[in-house]
């Protein structure tokens, strides 16, 4: 399954690879990114692959969101679909 | 890959601006368990709705999971049960066995205590009506609806004096608890039979065997969309439309996904904006937003007309089933915008009647007072149902006469049910008019045959 990686927060050292490590962790191949700094925010946009990962999904994202906690970032994991049926004709 | 500021627009809908999947209701016929023995009625509707809507709720929440969206309810709908009490003359007992299924998968209501006597009231019918305020009052998640007017039959003038005295008994049977029986039930003109929206929903009988209707809502991102629009209201349409275009494809998605995964058909996606009390979340907000100082005063009618309009263009370009209601709601106690504007006397009934003519229900969520004869509220209902029956379109009343509470009080009922303050209703009698009873005949547009 293709899904979105968002990740939000104040910018700091070694976001990209601690985000990096868990994906690697859990099977998780990264595809796509993206990343920008919009009003100090770091804002950063992977599109991952998870057909290798053998976690389910809600555990991922409770994985991913756990991090996020850990480093002050809104760290979210979402279905590809949702964001190509609101942008996509 | 789509844009990072598509994604980013998309993760700040739902995260700052309430964008929800307001419900995902199956609709369930219970034509088949119909019959005489009111234990055998309910043992098949037991086993009916488990085996269809047991997993409704855990494939509610994978979805939620998996799309990272809030689905705030999920809800079961049922064929009108006057229907399937018709012979065995127990709708009560169904409605006790309804409000333990609901209470076991885990839904939050379960509506269709319903009955459609628009054109003509049978006897097993006008019973089944006397037992709604117990029905309402004994059960926790049951809603009911009466429609009693279309375009195409007219008001059915007894039913809407009968109703009058129904609501009453709702408000005084559950007086110890805000009147909250009347928030349950639901008074219709050309009720639709797809709606997925509570309290009104019901399974209507030109519907298949089993659906999944989904309910999609987010006043909160129009409103955010229109605060960076400063052009003419040609420009505030085209932004409404385009917002409502997003909200209905995430819509679907959730509808087509829900359906697939319950093996059930996919029926309908209601883009309604349908508020709730959280700030940012408010109908009346986007209104203001429009350029009002407050919602209720002039202007607003014209305001809403054009959100509403805008609102159906662009959903019905997201989606081949748009269904239901669709439009914009307009409950007064679950809306902080709808609230604060009553509070400070800035919305009237009167007003709010006439928003009714262009928005997509009616008079939704209103506290009057306590005292209000039987009469005036089936002079509300007529008034309400007339406006749905000359336009037609699907009109409502879901009206709060707060036992005790007098204009100016203010009523809590909790939860996304929010918070009425009371509102004052014109007391002159329409104690004839309702007295005469009959019917009043289909407008003359209604004949296209």
């Amino acid at each position: 399954m293709k899904a979105i990686l968002s990740v939000i927060g104040k910018d700091k050292l070694g976001i990209i690879a601690s985000v990096s490590k868990e994906l690697s962790d859990l099977k998780i191949n990264i595809e796509d990114i993206s990343q920008t700094i919009m009003q100090d925010y770091f804002t950063m946009i992977m599109l991952v692959d998870t057909s290798k990962c053998t976690l389910p999904f809600d555990e991922v994202t409770k994985r991913l969101s756990e991090l996020g906690k850990k480093s002050n970032l809104d760290i979210r994991l979402r279905h590809e679909d949702i964001f190509n049926a609101m942008h996509k004709l | 890959m789509i844009s990072q500021s598509q994604i980013i627009e998309t993760i700040k809908m739902i995260s700052d601006q309430h964008l929800d999947v307001r419900t995902i209701t199956m609709g369930i016929s219970l034509f088949d368990c119909a019959g005489e023995d009111t234990n055998k009625v309910c043992i098949k509707i037991y086993d009916k709705i488990m085996k269809k809507a047991g997993n409704l709720v855990k494939v509610g929440e994978e979805i939620e999971k998996e799309y990272g969206i809030p689905i705030v309810n999920k809800r079961v709908s049922v064929t009108p049960i006057s229907l399937i009490s018709a012979s065995n003359n127990d709708g009560l007992k169904i409605a006790v066995t309804l409000d333990k299924i609901a209470d076991q998968i885990g839904i939050d209501f379960l509506g269709g205590y319903s009955t459609l006597v628009h054109k003509g009231m049978t006897e097993y019918e006008e019973n089944f009506i006397k037992t709604i305020p117990e029905a309402l009052t004994v059960t926790k998640k049951i809603c009911s609806s009466v429609n009693v007017g279309t375009t195409k039959a007219g008001i059915n003038m007894d039913a809407v004096k009968l109703m009058g005295k129904i609501v009453k008994e709702c408000a005084y049977n559950t007086r110890e608890n805000s009147s909250i029986a009347c928030a349950k039930l639901v008074v219709f003109c050309n009720a639709v039979e797809d709606n997925p929206f509570m309290a009104g929903a019901f399974h209507g009988v030109g519907e298949s065997d089993t659906v999944i209707n989904v309910g999609v809502s987010g006043p909160g991102v129009v409103k955010c969309a229109l605060e960076k629009c400063d052009g003419s209201l040609n420009e505030v349409s085209e932004v409404i439309k385009q917002t409502a275009f997003k909200i209905t494809r995430v819509g679907e998605l959730v509808a087509r996904e829900a359906s697939r995964r319950l093996k059930v058909k996919f029926g309908i996606v209601d883009l309604s904006l349908a508020p709730t009390p959280a700030v940012g979340d408010s109908v009346a907000h986007i209104l203001e937003e429009m350029g009002l100082e407050s919602v209720g005063g002039s202007g607003t009618t014209a305001a809403l007309a054009m959100l509403n309009d805008a609102v159906k263009k662009g959903g019905i370009m997201a989606s081949s089933s748009i269904g239901g209601l669709s439009g914009a709601f307009i409950p007064v106690s679950e809306d902080i915008g709808m609230i604060n504007a009553a509070r400070a006397g800035k919305l009237k009934l009167d007003k709010l009647e006439a928003m009714t003519s262009v928005c997509s229900v009616g008079l939704d969520m209103i506290a009057i007072p306590g005292d209000t004869s039987e009469e005036i509220i089936s002079a509300i209902i007529a008034d309400e149902a007339a406006i749905g029956m000359v336009n037609n379109k699907t009109t409502a009343v879901r009206i709060i006469p707060a036992y005790g509470k007098k204009a100016g009080d203010e009523v809590e009922f909790g939860g996304l049910l929010g918070t009425a303050p009371v509102i004052a209703v014109n007391t002159s009698s329409p104690a004839k008019f309702i007295m005469r009873g009959g019917k009043i005949p289909a407008p003359i547009h209604s004949n296209k045959n």
